[in-house]
């Protein structure tokens, strides 16, 4: 798989609330509406001018604060093709590979990543390739693969219960 | 080869004699939480295409952050939750009023030392303070726990905290949570779990324990342990013993044979000695909880709000610290004085201890048990360009609603000390007076 797409780059602890405004949990449950709000508080730029395949590059600790998954599905339904940081929150990349929207962990490339340039990642072969370089990451966990491959993980859980039957 | 907590509970919620660090395990929990987000998770498990939830014992279901509804949006997600837990005749489902999640599934003793919980809220590592497993999860997790009973969980290695002497009598909790953020950062615990021990944690009350296992998601733990004690049993036992109608005795062996601790050779991946008798009154400045600084640093900072209530701190013991300052006061011109009990047995507790009265004659306003505008919903959000001192753990750039209000997070005392002069106060007078 290919992703392709311009870098939104953005610092260390980014939270939860300013992915998506804690205000707006309970109310909002349309993924599209979702996506209008998608970085609200942090980039009220982002939400009107990302395009599909779009690449968010963060620093440490990407995602810290509330489990709300709406963080995740809000990026993925305004088309980001994946998130690239130093680290990440544990819910919120729990969220992410639930959701099938790569959260690469690799601290080089987040460092090196420019915002507003175009880059690639091949998911296949665990590379980015930015103006900077070449950079490699880790494949995916096993343990998290068959989620991810499976399109999220209700899916997941949809075969299983099927199996189960 | 000795383990820690976290491998314990785990390898034993996952039927498994011994589990290594790193190990990915299937884990049972014992109990799974939602709250206003149980309206979202119901549709996400309606795709699974079950009819009937296989489990809904395990369940514990709160209407606490948008309690009572601000608007009709609000309003029809309770209606949705009401009805799903009619249709599934889940019990332990706590209706508008009763309190915070994390509060009110401790005071129904729904969760024991030994436990797994899951929770699609970020803040269950709360249940750390009497001996639990605690960890948030997302939506589509909970979900696939209702209709699987199970999931994966990876075993953190763990960082423990030697807690040495006692604290200052003006210093709480709230101060120690912001002291080891402050110190290691808001990453420092990333993909681990916290361990604390060491002889200073029998000096801290059971509303100060609460308080620093619900601060360490701030921590970026998985999950925090503080190991249960006697006085940890006796709170529960009077609760388990009502709930199940059985002798107050009889309850506390069943939890105390359920409790786990951790070898004394378990592997550490860090051990830090903290001199509680070392930390200080802090204030986390905004817009990050690892933004902490020695309170003089702020002192003088004049704000519009103050608020006491939430999760963290907004216990009896909190009251009765705000009720104790502002006695026989008034509050600040220019100042809104939000107190927000965080439960409702909280709230009754303080009605009869007469806290709510002194708070109420200083100019306090009292709102319904519940999370209150500590994630920006209602009942009290701020206005561009406010400035709230706040008892809350999260200062987050718009988390009370809007990105242009500051928020600097603080104790109990510091709030109340603050409400009473409208700038960032450091109440060390106010407290001595009355000791
Ligand atoms: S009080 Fe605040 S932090 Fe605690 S559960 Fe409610 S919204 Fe979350």
């Amino acid at each position: 798989m290919i992703i392709r797409g311009r870098v939104w780059k953005y610092g260390d602890n980014v939270n939860t609330d300013v992915i998506f405004p804690g205000k707006y949990t309970y109310t909002i449950q349309d993924p599209a509406e979702m996506a209008r709000h998608a970085l609200e508080d942090l980039d009220p730029s982002f939400a009107a001018n990302v395009q599909p395949g779009d690449i968010v590059v963060g620093g440490r600790n990407w995602g810290c604060g509330s489990s709300r998954e709406q963080a995740v599905t809000a990026l993925k339904k305004a088309g980001v093709g994946a998130i690239v940081a130093v680290s990440f929150a544990r819910i919120y990349y729990r969220n992410a590979i639930n959701n099938a929207l790569p959260a690469i962990i690799c601290p080089e490339a987040a460092e090196a990543l420019q915002h507003g340039e175009t880059a690639e990642i091949d998911m296949t072969a665990g590379r980015i390739h930015c103006a900077a370089g070449m950079f490699s990451f880790p494949p995916l966990p096993e343990a998290v693969l068959g989620i991810f491959e499976a399109g999220g993980l209700l899916a997941y859980v949809r075969k299983q219960l099927g199996e189960e039957a | 080869m000795g383990a820690t907590f976290v491998q314990k509970v785990l390898a034993r919620a996952a039927g498994r004699e011994h589990a290594e660090v790193g190990e990915v395990l299937d884990v049972r929990p014992d109990r799974i939480l939602s709250h206003d987000n149980t309206a979202a998770i119901i549709a996400k498990w309606r795709t699974l295409g079950q009819s009937r939830l296989p489990n809904p014992e395990r369940l514990a279901i709160t209407l606490d952050h948008a309690a009572p509804p601000p608007t009709v949006r609000h309003a029809q997600n309770h209606a949705v939750i009401r009805a799903f837990v009619a249709e599934h005749g889940i019990r332990h489902f706590f209706e508008v009023g009763r309190g915070i999640c994390h509060q009110v599934l401790s005071e129904e003793a729904l969760v024991l030392p030994g436990d797994v919980i899951l929770g699609a809220d970020s803040h269950t590592v709360h249940f750390g303070w009497l001996g639990a497993f605690g960890a948030g999860v997302g939506r589509s997790e909970v979900a696939a726990l209702w209709a699987l009973g199970r999931i994966w969980l990876r075993v953190p290695p763990t960082i423990r905290f030697e807690l040495r002497g006692r604290l200052a009598p003006d210093v709480s909790a709230k101060d120690l949570a912001l002291h080891i953020i402050g110190r290691f950062g808001a990453d420092g615990g990333l993909y681990r779990a916290v361990e604390f021990g060491g002889d200073g944690l029998a000096t801290l009350s059971l509303d100060d324990r609460m308080t620093l296992a619900n601060m360490m998601a701030e921590f970026g733990v998985k999950n925090a342990y503080l190991p249960p004690d006697e006085q940890v049993f006796d709170w529960l036992a009077n609760r388990l013993a009502q709930r199940q109608g059985i002798s107050p005795a009889e309850a506390s062996e069943r939890i105390a044979t359920r409790a786990l601790y951790p070898d004394p050779h378990a592997t550490y991946e860090a051990v830090h000695v903290i001199h509680l008798g070392d930390v200080e009154p802090l204030v986390a400045c905004p817009h990050t909880v690892d933004n902490v600084v020695p309170i003089s640093h702020v002192a003088g900072r004049r704000i519009h709000m103050a608020f006491l209530g939430t999760c963290t701190n907004g216990r009896l013991s909190d009251l009765a610290t705000a009720a104790r300052i502002v006695r026989g006061k008034r509050i600040a011109p220019g100042v809104r004085f939000l107190v927000i009990p965080a439960s409702s047995e909280v709230l009754h507790a303080a009605l009869e201890a007469g806290y709510i009265a002194d708070l109420v004659a200083a100019g306090a306003t009292i709102g319904t048990p519940g999370c209150g505008p500590c994630m920006g919903n209602h009942l009290g959000v701020l206005a561009p360009g406010e400035v709230c001192i706040s008892s809350a753990n999260r200062n987050f750039r718009g988390r009370m609603g809007t990105p242009d209000a500051e928020i600097y997070l603080a104790s109990p005392a510091v709030v109340a000390a603050s409400a009473l002069a409208g700038v960032i106060t450091r109440p060390t007078d106010q407290l001595t007076a009355e000791q």
